[in-house]
């Protein structure tokens, strides 16, 4: 077998041989770079398919499952809300501004591409320690690429959430999600359905940036990744407003048939997946395509990833309508074909043919099995030595505040314009979820995204199981029902069979949480090849899980401060000895060691349906779920934030067996805090026996500007608030030097 | 029905929030109108909202000011009609000339949202009529490039001419640097022209204008909107 002449591609020798038996001929060097495109990894998921079809797709309120560019859920009263995720590891790690900028720049383009308006933005983000220069730098850049693309778009940044650990010291995780909604009549997919359809190629023009994105995206980070850096794109972010305001006016004129946004793997992927989807062809002329630069090859146009692109599907009678949006809102367009029923895609350039290849053949790889071992490292890291409790747990408890794990967010989301468009109703720290309503609607909607890759590593199925409990507890702990879940899987390199045991265990983790929770996963993202090869390392595993939770009537929500003297404290959930990958080993001890909480599908129901049902019913106003730091320091957080006291006692604690500092710090699943006051409390009781959660008063909120634990009549701990307030919110400002 | 012009250029990513508060909260008859599409005859306001017009690229404010919509709001201000900038709507107003002084980079150097506190400096302005002169109110600003400046003799005039409308204050409404978010001279968040008739301010009026979006409640952005209204219907 011989390589393809005089172009270099990244396709196995298998792969090869599968492309010249089917086409039956040999492709000439542009459909080689067509092929090597659409057969890498980041745009066709030939690993990871067979795994990832384990995740349920189905519910009822379903109207848009993955394999599109975002995922659609019914939100009743007419309303489709959309969700999705996207990754921009790879280009953030070399370009930490642009690589960040343009990766908010495509999930963007991702939900315009169903014909909803993007309304908020989040962004679960991986970095190494921040004593590290490296990590500081990109942190730095990441937050200020997401803020200045996002902030000047206009679609607020709501939501997050940041791990720092060493593994992600080379190859930092940028995950950025969105949240769209509009008219469900209005939503659009299926490609490009109708023969004799127009195709406009309208917004940006077509450079060399980012030719091979895709290619890059799917290998592993070397020394000469900077050489790359021609790989990763420039964002526009005036233009993608305009673009998403000419798209939004294009629609209403009812006249566009086929939407799609133009991002990894470039005109490539837009053409011959529009024409795969709706079992089509098309034929595209590259001469009419406007460049940037002169003397671009068909092969350079093809795989450019250049920025805010939109590729249309006009029906032919609308051309004109369509045509004078773009005029008005001065979106520079060409007509660059027609749709075509041969089920082929013909490119032509200077008349003539450059390439002629069948859609649905370059659309569908073919699968790889890749191997799945289990890796030696994990009986060895579940057995740990159990450190001693420390003597005084109250100045653990203030460390623990000072992680950058732990400690408040906000040198982050302070960059963030989270206000725009008027929606955001709990905003970045007020409660576990972002809140967003629906204008002109008592409805609102609820994001979070949340994943542990120290767990995740511990235990890749309880860790990928977690991460979506985590995610529906945050939304439910303001008032949300999940509804919906979207999956970004963070993993190594694929090829080492240990890897793709992490992969796979992970998502069926996740698929069997879907199940017991019943959230469809309806779209996600798989990003491999993330390690360093100098040090062949790779990153933890980092499942993350966005939810998207539904609430009826925003004027119940409940957010993290405690708000009243007096109000009695409670516990949901039972609370386990599993410090495997907690903050406080991690943190405290130095350990990375341990069996890390388990998920317990029908517990974690109970649990969510109360907190969710509480505060809809308006027996409480103050919920924090209890993850990171367990439940000393969500009680904390809620203090600080209320800048009230708390009295607890740990005797009332539902508990397995175990020493304080495992009990106050252990991370178990299904566990929220809640505050009820006096006239709801029966209310609350009766509600709690009616979902089956297990609930205790623990004790009450105090104005004596103190948090103390007590057993019984013992003092475990006690701090003032004052001074857990200043190391949690000096601890990431300090890091970065006082900026 | 008085008419409210709200000037729409690329980016100028309010549009929608500053409609829909004219609109559904205050029973305005606001349209958006397109920068091309702007004719000062028929409407009684213009509001240039916040954003960032043309990307803000070379600066905040300035290619907008250069737009031929601009010197159709010059008409407008000096026919003496009301013109309120918003944000990004306050630097294109001060690059047009409209306002003096400049907004510059933010002293931390990084773009900054939050909700902070406003003293009402006068009420001279015909456009902060309906406010209470030493009322605290509280806004969210978001922005990158809102630190006020102007030269001290200006700022001395523009004091003896009641033209400073907000500064940033403790919630107590004291005057201190920690109250200050940007860095502005004097802590100034908020003027007008000698006339009164053109202002601009960097928090966001139609932002805190429903109780709803208020962390505190409050409904503060509606008394700006309103004042700016009520000067139209001569109220």
């Amino acid at each position: 077998m011989s390589a393809p002449i005089g172009v270099k591609v990244d396709l196995s020798e298998d792969e090869i041989k599968y492309i010249r038996r089917s086409l039956g001929r040999e492709p000439n060097e542009l459909e080689w770079g067509i092929f090597d495109t659409m057969f890498s990894e980041h745009i066709c998921y030939k690993s990871s398919r067979p795994v990832i079809k384990l995740l349920p797709t189905k519910g009822p309120r379903v109207i848009v499952g993955p394999g599109y560019d975002a995922g659609v859920v019914d939100i009743g009263d007419g309303y489709a809300a959309t969700l999705k995720i996207e990754s921009h590891n790879h280009p953030s790690a070399i370009d930490p501004y642009n690589g960040a900028g343009t990766g908010i720049g495509g999930v963007l383009r991702d939900v315009l591409s169903m014909g909803t308006r993007p309304i908020a933005l989040m962004d679960p983000l991986r970095f190494g320690s921040l004593s590290s220069g490296r990590s500081r730098w990109l942190l730095k850049y990441v937050v200020k690429g997401i803020a200045d693309y996002g902030n000047s778009v206009g679609v607020p940044t709501v939501s997050g959430e940041v791990e720092f650990d060493p593994s992600f010291e080379t190859n930092c995780l940028v995950g950025v999600g969105c949240v769209g909604i509009a008219k469900r009549e209005s939503i659009m997919a299926g490609g490009a359905r109708y023969p004799g359809d127009i195709v406009v190629l309208a917004g940006g023009s077509t450079g060399r940036d980012g030719v091979h994105g895709v290619t890059f995206a799917s290998r592993v980070l070397s020394g000469e990744s900077d050489a790359d850096r021609p790989a990763v794109q420039v964002g526009d972010p005036l233009l993608k407003n305009v673009i998403i305001e000419a798209t939004l006016a294009a629609l209403e004129t009812g006249h566009v048939r086929g939407l799609k946004d133009l991002g990894g793997g470039g005109l490539t992927c837009g053409v011959i997946e529009m024409a795969a989807d709706g079992e089509t062809g098309m034929e595209i002329d590259l001469s009419k395509v406007r460049l940037r630069e002169s003397g671009m090859s068909p092969y350079e146009i093809m795989l450019s990833e250049s920025q805010e692109r939109m590729l249309f599907v006009v029906e032919p009678s609308g051309v004109e309508n369509v045509l004078k949006v773009f005029e008005k809102y001065e979106l520079p367009y060409s007509v660059i074909g027609d749709v075509t029923q041969t089920g082929n895609v013909i490119i032509r350039y200077e008349d003539k043919v450059v390439a002629d290849l069948p859609a649905r053949l370059a659309a569908k790889s073919p699968v790889i099995k890749r191997e799945a071992k289990k890796p030696g490292y994990i009986s060895q890291v579940r057995k740990v030595i159990r450190p001693e409790t420390p003597s005084n747990l109250s100045d653990t408890l203030l460390k623990l505040l000072s992680s950058p794990n732990i400690a408040s967010k906000e040198w982050i989301y302070r960059q963030y314009d989270f206000e725009v468009g008027v929606r955001t109703v709990l905003k970045p720290n007020q409660g576990d979820a972002a809140v967003l309503r629906l204008i002109g609607t008592n409805k609102g909607l609820a994001a979070k995204a949340d994943g542990n890759s120290r767990r995740t590593y511990l235990d890749p199925y309880h860790g990928g199981a977690s991460a979506l409990a985590e995610a529906c507890r945050n939304v439910a702990a303001v008032g949300a029902e999940p509804i919906a879940m979207v999956d970004h899987c963070n993993f190594g390199n694929p090829e080492r069979p240990d890897i793709f045991w992490q992969f796979q265990e992970s998502v069926k983790g996740m698929a069997d949480a879907c199940r017991a929770l019943d959230i469809p996963c309806i779209g996600g993202k798989v990003s491999f090849y993330n390690e360093d090869s100098a040090t062949g390392k790779s990153v933890k595993p980092s499942p993350v899980v966005a939810v998207l939770g539904l609430i009826e009537d925003t004027h119940h929500l409940a957010t993290i401060p405690f708000k009243e003297h007096g109000e009695s404290i409670y516990i949901v959930g039972r609370t386990r000895c599993e410090l495997g990958g907690s903050e406080y080993y991690n943190y405290i001890h130095n350990i990375v060691e341990g069996e890390p909480p388990k998920f317990n599908g029908s517990e974690e129901k109970r649990s969510i349906a109360l907190a969710y049902k509480s505060i809809r019913q308006g027996l409480t106003e103050t919920v924090h779920d209890c993850s990171d730091g367990g439940l000393a320091v969500a009680i904390a957080e809620m203090c600080i934030q209320g800048d009230l006291g708390a009295e607890i006692n740990i005797k009332e604690i539902p508990k397995d067996k175990m020493s304080v500092d495992e009990l106050i710090f252990s991370e178990s699943n299904s566990r929220f805090i809640i505050t009820v006051s006096r006239k709801n409390l029966d209310e609350f009781l009766s509600l709690a026996s009616k979902t089956g959660a297990k609930v205790a008063e623990i004790g009450r909120v105090a104005d004596t500007g103190e948090l103390v634990f007590s057993d019984n009549e013992d003092r475990v701990l006690s701090c003032g608030v004052e001074p857990l307030r200043k190391t949690w919110s000096d601890s990431i400002p300090t890091s970065l030097g006082g900026v | 029905m008085l008419k409210v012009a709200i000037i729409d250029f690329p980016g100028s990513n309010c549009r929608y929030d500053t409609l829909h508060v004219l609109k559904n909260v205050l029973n305005v008859d606001a349209r958006l109108i397109w920068h091309k599409e702007f004719d000062e005859n028929t409407y009684d306001a213009a509001i240039l909202p916040g954003g960032f017009a043309y990307g803000d690229y070379l600066r905040a404010g300035i290619i907008a000011a250069f737009s031929p919509a601009m010197k159709t709001v010059k008409k407008m201000a000096e026919a003496g009609k009301p013109v309120l900038g918003i944000c990004n709507g306050f630097q294109i107003l001060v690059e047009a000339g409209l306002l003096p002084g400049a907004l510059l980079r933010n002293s931390s150097l990084t773009f900054v949202c939050k909700w902070i506190y406003l003293r009402v400096e006068n009420n001279r302005s015909p456009l902060a009529r309906g406010l209470t002169k030493g009322a605290i109110l509280s806004l969210p600003i978001a922005h990158g490039e809102g630190r006020y400046f102007v030269d001290d003799d200006k700022l001395e005039e523009m004091k003896r001419n009641s033209q400073i409308i907000f500064r940033y204050v403790e919630k107590s409404g004291e005057v201190t640097e920690e109250s200050n978010p940007n860095g502005s001279m004097d802590n100034v968040a908020g003027i007008c022209n000698p006339d009164g008739n053109v202002a601009g301010l960097m928090p966001h009026p139609e932002r805190s204008s429903e109780k709803i979006l208020s962390p505190t409640g409050a409904e503060d952005g509606l008394s700006i909107l309103r004042s700016v209204i009520g000067f139209v219907g001569g109220v």
